[in-house]
């Protein structure tokens, strides 16, 4: 294996953005970089796969995001934790990174299927068109778009929902003290 | 002529769309939000560069090539 400098430059510029999207994926920050090392060494292995000139980034995301589908699918086989596995990942996520201010986002963010997520965060966030975003996950450019749009009305719906919630309770709480008062 | 001029009816204030029509379905606010959001919590971690491991597993990957 031969690397070059500037495929060295590309493959490190990317692992911000790589790091980003595999924490969105697993919600977990040990597991997600394992993944975007794993993701690195898979490319670097096949480094000859990559047709120079091309979208360097979209590649290692394409890696990135079928080692997550096998290791998913994988780690569904042997428990049947479906999504949980994600939202097990998640609570030990804030003292990892004292970032609180996400929490409540990554928890709705949990509860979106899985191709949807991800179609919503290529697309939202890491910025990569329609197109890139379908190339990416091996599908069709009107999937892509139903998915985010799936995507963000069930976000809305469940952002909806947490605003009532969080109410609810001091409303109660407010009830309760107005009630001592008298 | 003066009194004219000045009598002519200011046409910005008109020409506005009219005031918010009721907005479909989820509010346009929830979903700027979630943009704003997904990306902040993205931009979040991406802006913490790249770790040590990183150039550490390049490195190596490196001497291993020279060996």
């Amino acid at each position: 294996m031969d690397l070059d400098p500037s495929v060295r430059e590309a493959v490190l510029a990317a692992v911000p953005s790589l790091r980003a999207f595999a924490i969105s994926l697993c919600g977990n920050v040990d597991r997600a970089d394992d993944l975007v090392q794993e993701t690195l060494l898979r490319a670097l292995a096949n480094i000859d796969s990559f047709q120079p000139g091309t979208n360097m980034s979209a590649w290692l995301f394409t890696i990135l995001r079928n080692l997550f589908r096998s290791e998913y699918r994988k780690r569904r086989r042997e428990v049947e934790d479906g999504d949980g596995s994600y939202a097990e990942g998640l609570k030990s996520q804030p003292e990892q990174d004292g970032r609180v201010e996400f929490q409540e986002f990554r928890e709705a963010l949990a509860k979106l299927p899985a191709d949807q997520r991800e179609a919503l965060i290529l697309v939202g966030a890491s910025g990569f068109s329609y197109e890139e975003a379908a190339d990416i996950c091996g599908c069709a450019v009107g999937t892509i778009k139903s998915r985010v749009n799936r995507a963000r009305t069930r976000l809305a719906e469940l952002m909806s929902i947490e605003s009532v919630d969080d109410f609810g309770p001091d409303r109660a709480t407010r009830a309760v003290l107005a009630g001592n008062d008298h | 002529m003066k009194n004219r001029k000045r009598a002519e009816p200011r046409p910005a204030m008109q020409s506005q769309s009219p005031p918010t029509q009721a907005e479909p379905s989820l509010g346009r606010d929830i979903r700027t939000k979630i943009g704003q959001q997904l990306r902040a919590m993205y931009d979040d971690v991406v802006s913490q560069g790249v770790p040590d491991r990183f150039h550490d597993l390049l490195k190596q990957l490196d001497k291993q090539n020279k060996k």
